[in-house]
């Protein structure tokens, strides 16, 4: 199985790096209204299920991919 | 302890940076320090004479740098594998009221060990983190001189020995803003208060708390440094060990004696004190 693991910022906290990217890219002259940043990983793993993965890829997060106190994850599956 | 006594670790691992002034901070002081990298403590492939036990030590020192790359958060990977090899020992070593010290990559590890802030004495290391160090404001690498105000009552054993109440220690980092969890950050702030938890705050030259660029990242309440309940873990994110020297500081030349004491020194001459007395 293949999924593509989301790590982006909880909502209200700041993301410098998505606005000096907008920042930027008004200055380039595109008229954007709002740019934010994520992360993301392809993980790749065996399992039986993919509820059995996905309960792998929660503990994946809690224990290394994301910090709770800034960050949310979601899964989409690529396979 | 007798001085012969103390030895000091200071964890490595490949990225770390800052191991070798951090240990000479130490050796300038008369005590034994040295570089360990963390396979030292499981690895089969160390040799025998480079086998190193948590025990063999009674201060751990997280340097600076950027351990892992800084993939995935900075911090998150050394944490992580601490976490699967020594987690048990290092829980038993800051209950047994060992001294540990993060110091900019070192503070992100603490803080993503979940020892940092540290609010419960009887559980040193939480199961997740409950704070982060997000990236800078600015979204640049921040580096150079700051003002830092110490705050501490007493309780933070890792600036005893410090007078000065407005020192200058230098920043380097890209991720150093404090955030506490949404909607809790005044109660964290009055828990870190009550606790006397809160050892460094940001200020500009005149003792004030201040927006960019005297707080270099954006840290919530200037916060710069803090230390654990019982104040024997400390992580910040300034460079003490980079100003031990009077030399090292910008205006070295301005009055003062260059090769006297820089404002870094009494950290490490405070937690030595310390640990004579243990």
């Amino acid at each position: 199985m293949i999924a593509d693991v989301y790590i982006e910022l909880k909502e209200g906290v700041v993301d410098p790096e998505g606005e000096a990217t907008k920042k930027a890219l008004r200055l380039l002259g595109f008229n954007v209204r709002n740019v934010s940043t994520r992360k993301v990983f392809r993980i790749e793993l065996d399992a039986k299920s993919r509820e059995e993965a996905e309960k792998k890829i929660a503990e994946m997060c809690e224990r290394l991919l994301a910090n709770p106190v800034i960050q949310r994850y979601s899964i989409r599956w690529v396979d | 302890m007798k001085p012969d006594e103390i030895r000091v670790a200071v964890l490595r691992i490949e990225g770390t940076n800052c191991e070798d002034e951090t240990v000479l901070a130490f050796k300038h002081l008369g005590v034994e320090a040295e570089a360990v990298h963390l396979k030292q403590f499981y690895s089969d492939s160390v040799p025998d004479r480079d086998r190193r036990s948590i025990w063999d030590y009674n201060c751990l020192v997280f340097p600076g740098g950027f351990s892992a790359g800084d993939y995935v958060r900075a911090g998150a990977i050394f944490s992580a594998r601490l976490k699967s090899v020594l987690r048990r020992d290092l829980e038993e070593f800051i209950k047994m009221d060992f001294p540990v010290l993060g110091i900019c990559n070192g503070f992100q590890i603490l803080t993503e060990l979940g020892v940092l802030p540290g609010f419960d004495e009887d559980r040193p290391i939480s199961d997740k983190p409950e704070m982060a160090l997000g990236i800078n404001d600015s979204s640049r690498f921040e580096c150079r001189p700051t003002f830092l105000r110490h705050e501490n009552r007493g309780n933070c054993i890792f600036t005893t020995k410090l007078e000065k109440e407005i020192v200058s220690f230098p920043v380097a980092h890209a991720e150093g803003k404090v955030i506490f969890p949404k909607g809790k950050e005044d109660e964290y702030f009055d828990m870190l208060t009550e606790n006397d938890q809160l050892v460094f705050r940001y200020v500009d030259a005149e003792g004030n708390y201040a927006g960019y660029p005297w707080n270099p990242n954006g840290s919530m309440f200037n916060i710069a440094g803090i230390c654990n309940v019982k104040g024997n873990v400390f992580g910040l994110m300034p460079h003490p060990e980079r100003v031990f020297w009077r030399y090292q500081h910008s205006d070295w030349n301005r009055g003062t004696k260059p090769e006297g004491a820089g404002d870094g020194r009494a950290i490490f001459e405070s937690v030595i004190e310390y640990l004579k007395r243990l």
